[in-house]
């Protein structure tokens, strides 16, 4: 890992070693915030703007954490950072920071950040730490913004809040699917995601038990 | 009595961490491929949730909350430190789990190697600061949360054993190439979740 150059770096997580489809990080505001695409742009962009941050700043103040404590560092760096991000959004954004505000909370607890730290931050120097932490939140940001394009389109006929699909209720022939505004739907999408990526990478199939 | 059952059964079935809220979702995911380590896993939570709801309900009732202040100083009556419970709450539990990590590489070193990276995960398992912050949304009382906070963790410890179960079975079965491991995962918690929804008329 140590030897990677800046070009993996950024663009290795987001197909090869996507963080959500092979690492198993950052799955619940993936599930929460995706029934509209605004939101889901919204929440990309706010992680990757603090993956980035803490990732550098993790970086460059590894060779001062003592290992027993390096949770809670990390943890505080971290929640500054999306303090910050939070405050900007009501500041810009108010509409969307309305709706996602809970869940911006919530990236504090977003494991794709403090695993990202953990296991790369901790041991890199800090412009590719910054480029891995950026590349991670890219692998991040495609499957949200798939997830909610196709549960905007399905479950209300919409994108960005335009009438794409005219509903029945309006005089239209497209009757929204119910299912697609729930929870469950995103893990269907992801998980049909992941079917359809691993078609491509065959390498990343896990073997038969 | 009654009053605190009821809080029990809802945070373990109708409001269930894991398949209602869909919190705590990495971990519960990546660690349950076995029924063993999805039970070791499930300890620590309903442990650490049971620690530090609690401890963050003390920490609000008596610090952040607005005039809480009072019993310092009567003109503290109208500070309100309530922004300030974020970054505490992740604090406490930060800490928490730092302790939890300790205790178990001195006492149980098997449990601890085999929870690897998700043992400082738990840290940022968002159902822990999910019951938290659930905790002070609905303003619970010392006693409440501790009820809820051992519901809770129960709720997903037992959401994430089931799920390990139904893993090990799916070993047997012959799932197209590209969706085996961690595609057809997403797809039974998918089911799971919605078949936990009918919890929701309860």
């Amino acid at each position: 890992m140590a030897d990677k150059s800046p070009r993996d770096a950024l663009f290795d997580p987001i197909f090869n070693n996507n963080p959500i489809a092979l690492q198993v990080l950052g799955i619940c505001s993936a599930l929460a915030v995706t029934n509209k695409l605004s939101t889901s742009v919204a929440m990309a962009l706010s992680v990757t703007v603090v993956l980035g941050f803490s990732n550098a700043a993790v970086s460059l103040i590894r060779a001062y954490i003592p290992s027993s404590i390096r949770i809670i560092v990390q943890m505080t760096i971290i929640a500054s950072l999306v303090i910050v991000v939070d405050t900007f959004l009501k500041a810009y954004a108010f509409d969307i920071a309305k709706e996602i505000s809970l869940f911006v909370g919530l990236i504090i607890t977003n494991c794709i950040v403090m695993g990202r730290a953990e296991a790369f931050a901790m041991k890199n120097e800090p412009w590719i730490s910054a480029l891995d932490g950026i590349g991670n939140a890219l692998g991040y940001s495609l499957i949200l913004v798939v997830v909610g394009f196709f549960r905007e389109l399905l479950g209300s006929g919409t994108l960005w809040g335009f009438t794409v699909l005219e509903p029945v209720a309006e005089g239209g022939w497209y009757v929204p699917n119910g299912l697609m505004l729930l929870p469950p739907s995103a893990f269907f999408i992801i998980g049909t995601f992941i079917w359809v990526l691993r078609t491509f990478k065959p390498d990343q199939v896990e073997e038969a038990h | 009595m009654d009053h605190y059952l009821d809080i029990f059964l809802k945070s373990v079935f109708v409001e269930n961490m894991a398949l209602a809220y869909f919190l705590g979702m990495c971990t519960f995911l990546a660690v349950s491929k076995s029924v063993k380590t999805a039970l070791g896993l499930g300890y620590a939570v309903v442990l650490v949730m049971f620690v530090t709801i609690p401890l963050n309900n003390l920490i609000y009732q008596h610090l952040l909350k607005k005039g809480a202040l009072t019993w310092v100083n009567s003109s503290f009556a109208t500070v309100d430190l309530e922004f300030l419970s974020l970054i505490s709450f992740i604090g406490t539990i930060a800490a928490m789990v730092q302790i939890l990590e300790m205790a178990l590489d001195r006492f149980s070193p098997a449990l601890y190697n085999e929870l690897g990276i998700f043992l400082p995960l738990i840290t940022v398992n968002c159902a822990i600061l999910g019951g938290s912050l659930f905790m002070k949304e609905r303003d619970y009382d010392f006693a409440e949360s501790c009820v809820f906070g051992f519901g809770s963790g129960f709720g997903w410890a037992l959401a994430i054993v089931a799920l390990a179960g139904i893993r090990e079975k799916l070993k047997y079965s012959d799932v197209p190439d590209g969706l085996r491991g961690l595609g057809i995962t997403f797809m039974t918690v998918g089911l799971m979740s919605l078949a936990f929804m009918s919890f929701g008329g309860m």
